[in-house]
């Protein structure tokens, strides 16, 4: 994984822990962590005072007073006083030391067996890099603190022999990580051509691919600190380790519960001084995570933050309103009172990335019956648009505004219950992969009757659901309707998984279906299957298609009508002879010039520079800066949707006949 | 897959040979002699020799592997050093101890945990970050230290619970769960946060699937996307999530035991350490690495059946 994420798609844009692209450099990422900075702080306090105890303290440790036992905290004895009157302050700082000292010796046990065998093993690969990961497996799967209780009945209460055992059994978890970040460097370019030029392995290791692990390695080591801190503490708390009457955390947790009915807050400094360094610990390791995260900018969790509001409703709707009268050259412009779907003005908003309009007051109607393309570049807004229909917009989307009629309900209108409530009545969906948009735990025959079940209620009889099930997979084509049934979706091929996901959608009996890139994915050849399958279901069921494509050969041999949108607008719309025959606007023109085709000679056309990020419209024509046919005055103004009945362009150059 | 699991197995084997055969390794390594460990400083020549003899300690250390191994082979995992009783039969009451307690500790980690990871998935940003916070809490506090605060809490200042002791199933079923939900609670609360920041986010990375999308569209209801599909496809690799789980309860039990005073493995394990009873902490050793093999075979197993793909 590495930093390469595109802003093709705004909303999904990666945000990167507010750390500005300019000043990446990691300390400065790791210096807005703020949580990680005040953990560094305190673990590099905690430890400086351990050290400095025999300065710092002020009784030695063992210094008993018997006459001020289980002293509560006092200017003499901060923290108070234990069982023998000993200061529990200087207790803490002098247990500390065993504490950090132990974390230490795991930590640089394990770092100094994984990082150069892992290395090696990612950057060998093959027979040795197979033997060790056996070997850390093996190790992985021992119960540490078995290994280490056995340590101690042997080499009585050798804490450092504990900890190197310990470093030892952890280097298995981190030799793994060490590993799998060593295997795609291996192939990265500076390494292959540091090979090539003859540097040594072990200066490659140390050059090029230390630093690239460095990162989880760091990350991982924290784990490491923490399980070894809990691990020491709950050793030295049953009695292991150091012994009485030197001081540790754990024995002073264990000298403190034998008063625990009488004095039970002895039991908090030394378990609260356990539980901020390992919080510590945990919460440093997050913080360089982020860091790493944020520099290679990678999308980190603390980055999803609270998400600006959309702005007020935007300029009044410009969109056609000229009376419809049925054209004479083609199917209808449908009107709200007769369309099946009317979408009127449709606005979406996506938070995320600060916040950017992606469909600005998209207008089109379907009739029952018919089969609309909605055409243009991805980013364009046709998948948001559909997902607005269907009431499924992403998290950080919403609809800001506009109209959809269906069935006499403004769809927009109703809030996110109701909305759910009418999904899977009268509009279905069918997705652009297939596989994807079947669920991998769930046989094809399962999702049918889940879907069958909550239209036909729970009444029906298994054997009647079986056989609804092989009825529906029958009237999509599929031969052996009972055998696919049984199968799961990593089982089809992707053509016969989009017969299924038809299957699944008609299974809901619609009006409308509406389907999103759903052939993008597959063979050509498939490819013509599955749109001559939608073409005979419109034709039997009279059902009417939203067909959402980017691709003009598959919305000239299967659409009606097209509506064509370029950055989030529609741009022309019309019959699909009236588009592809006379284009209206320069930008459907150009889409049409860039479909490859046989008849004509020489070079396929392409449409230079790319459409402008949502957010980046400006005022004018959108196409304006990659258009032939641009003026100045095509920037002056917004330019509307303006055409006779049943066609519509947003061009000023366009001459309507 | 089952080569896969064949292979598991195999390694499985190999850790359950390893992990108890670990104490003559340490012997070996070891510049003293048990026996002298065993007696202290005052003991003479004469009494180290006997007991050599009668532990059989005077015998090459490999012999002593081999006479441990074929005794293991027909269930004998010999004797006790310091009470002379046979290690088989003193484990094979306390397993029950250490079972439960394991046991029960997961119970609470799953219902707290799923529940809690649910209700994150599905709720505002709030809970989001309230899980975050939990889980690393429930890192950073040391389970034993936890159950000594609910032992001053629930058992000190509001008697609801036994502080100490266990009470055998078989004897009260209500004292034996009574004994165990303090321990349980300690070890559980912990691991619960684990679950629940792992049940959120892959419940939310499932629900970002595209079939999830196509289910929505066509009127799959919300209940079953979440928890029929959603929560069936995060089951994959929560499965992991529950044998670490489940393996970290085990470790916890040792310190646990040492808190409540139950006569489980891991006190026995502790205690026997601190004797030197070797035989013993061998036992319990193998004991405990068969628990989490076995752990680690039924993920595998679980894997598999949760998984078409894996099959």
């Amino acid at each position: 994984m590495t930093g390469a994420i595109t802003a093709e798609e705004p909303g999904q844009a990666a945000l990167t822990a507010g750390c500005p692209v300019a000043e990446r450099s990691l300390l400065r990422c790791f210096a807005r962590q703020r949580m990680g900075v005040i953990s560094a702080v305190y673990l590099a306090g905690s430890l400086a005072a351990c050290l400095a105890a025999p300065v710092l303290a002020p009784y030695p440790p063992d210094a008993q007073d018997l006459n001020i036992p289980f002293a509560g905290p006092s200017a003499a004895h901060l923290l108070g006083t234990d069982e023998l009157g000993r200061d529990v302050l200087s207790r803490l700082l002098y247990g500390g030391v065993l504490t950090f000292a132990g974390v230490g010796e795991a930590v640089a046990v394990a770092l100094l067996l994984a990082v150069p065998i892992g290395m090696i093993a990612g950057y060998h690969g093959r027979r040795l890099d197979q033997i060790l990961g056996r070997f850390a497996d093996i190790l992985l799967a021992m119960p540490i603190i078995v290994v280490l209780l056995m340590l101690y009945a042997i080499f009585a209460g050798s804490q450092t022999a504990a900890m190197i055992v310990l470093g030892i059994l952890s280097s298995a978890s981190l030799f793994r990580v060490v590993r799998g970040s060593t295997l795609p460097l291996r192939g990265t370019g500076y390494v292959i051509s540091a090979r090539v030029s003859g540097v040594s392995t072990g200066r490659i290791l140390r050059r090029h691919i230390l630093p690239g692990v460095a990162g989880p390695v760091l990350v991982n080591a924290s784990v490491i600190a923490a399980v070894a801190v809990v691990l020491q503490v709950g050793m030295n708390f049953i009695g292991f380790g150091a012994q009485p009457p030197n001081p540790s955390w754990g024995g002073m947790i264990s000298d403190a519960q034998q008063a625990l009915s009488e004095h039970p807050w002895q039991i908090a400094s030394p378990g609260l001084a356990a539980t901020l360094t390992i919080l510590a610990i945990v919460l440093l390791g997050d913080a360089m995570r982020d860091a790493f995260a944020a520099k290679w900018g990678l999308e980190s969790p603390a980055a999803r933050t609270a998400q600006p509001p959309p702005p007020a409703a935007t300029e009044p709707s410009p969109e056609v309103s000229s009376p419809v009268t049925p054209g004479a050259t083609g199917p209808p412009e449908p009107t709200r009172a007769s369309a099946l779907l009317s979408v009127e003005a449709a606005s979406v908003w996506l938070s995320g990335g600060g916040g950017v309009l992606v469909t600005d007051q998209v207008t089109f109607s379907v009739e029952a019956g018919q089969a609309v393309g909605l055409l243009g570049e991805s980013g364009a807004g046709k998948t948001m648009t559909a997902l607005a229909i269907l009431g499924l917009l992403p998290a950080d989307g919403q609809i800001s505004g506009g109209r959809c009629w269906f069935a006499g309900t403004d769809l927009f209108s109703l809030d996110r219950r109701q909305r759910a409530r009418r999904r899977g009545r009268g509009i279905a969906y069918i997705g652009q992969e297939p596989a994807r948009n079947l669920d991998p735990c769930f046989t094809v025959g399962a999702h049918l009757k889940e879907i069958l079940r909550t239209r036909a209620g729970k009444s029906e009889s298994r054997k009647a659901l079986n056989r609804m099930v092989e009825e529906a997979l029958a009237a999509v084509g599929i031969v052996d309707p009972a055998s696919v049934a049984a199968r799961y979706p990593h089982q089809l091929s992707g053509g016969m998984a989009q017969r299924a996901s038809i299957a699944i959608a008609l299974a809901t009996r619609p009006r409308l279906l509406i389907a999103d890139e759903p052939t993008t994915a597959l063979d050509a050849t498939v490819q013509a299957e599955i749109l001559d399958l939608l073409c005979s279901l419109r034709k039997e069921q009279g059902l009417s298609v939203l067909l959402v494509t980017h691709d003009w050969g598959v919305a000239a041999g299967s659409c009606d009508r097209a509506v064509v949108m370029y950055a989030g607008q529609v741009v022309e719309t019309g019959t699909v002879r009236d588009l592809t025959q006379d284009p209206l606007h320069p930008y459907t023109r150009a889409l049409l010039d860039s479909v490859p085709r046989m008849d004509t000679a020489g070079p396929l056309a392409t449409i230079a520079g790319a459409p402008p990020a949502p957010g980046q419209w400006g005022a004018g024509c959108r196409f304006q800066p990659r258009c032939p046919l641009a003026t100045a005055e095509c920037g002056h103004g917004p330019v509307h949707l303006a055409g006779p009945p049943g066609r519509a362009s947003r061009c000023i150059h366009s001459e309507v006949g | 897959m089952l080569s896969l699991l064949a292979r598991r197995l195999a390694m499985s084997l190999l850790v359950l040979v390893i992990v108890p055969s670990l104490t003559f390794l340490f012997e070996a390594l070891s510049p003293g002699n048990i026996a002298e460990t065993l007696l202290g400083q005052n003991a003479t020549a004469a009494q180290i020799r006997q007991l050599s003899r009668s532990f059989g300690l005077n015998r090459p250390l490999l012999w002593q592997y081999g006479h441990w191994l074929s005794g293991v082979l027909h269930g004998d995992l010999g004797t006790s050093y310091t009470t002379g009783q046979p290690v088989a039969s003193m484990l094979s009451t306390r397993l029950p101890v250490t079972l439960s307690l394991a046991a029960g500790s997961m119970l609470v980690a799953i219902v707290i945990g799923l529940g809690l990871g649910l209700l994150s998935a599905v709720s505002g940003p709030r809970l989001r970050r309230l899980v975050d916070v939990l889980s690393v809490a429930g890192l950073a506090i040391p389970a034993f230290w936890l159950g000594i605060n609910l032992v001053v809490l629930f058992a000190v200042k509001i008697p609801a619970f036994p502080a100490t002791g266990y009470v055998p199933f078989a004897s009260s079923p209500l004292q034996w769960l009574r004994s165990l939900v303090l321990p349980c609670l300690a070890i559980g609360v912990g691991l619960a946060t684990l679950i629940a920041k792992q049940t959120r986010d892959q419940i939310l990375t499932a629900l970002d699937q595209d079939y999830v999308r196509s289910l929505r569209a066509n009127g799959a209801s919300e209940s079953s996307v979440l928890l029929r599909h959603a929560l069936r496809n995060a089951s994959i690799p929560l499965i992991t999530v529950v044998g670490v789980s489940f393996v970290g309860a085990l470790t916890a039990t040792v310190f646990l035991e040492s808190v409540f005073v139950l006569p489980g493995l891991g006190s026995a394990l502790s205690l026997a350490a601190q004797e030197h009873d070797l035989p013993t902490v061998e036992g319990i050793s193998l004991y405990f690495t068969v628990m989490v093999v076995a752990t680690n075979l039924i993920v595998d197993l679980a894997y598999g059946w949760l998984d078409p793909r894996a099959r």
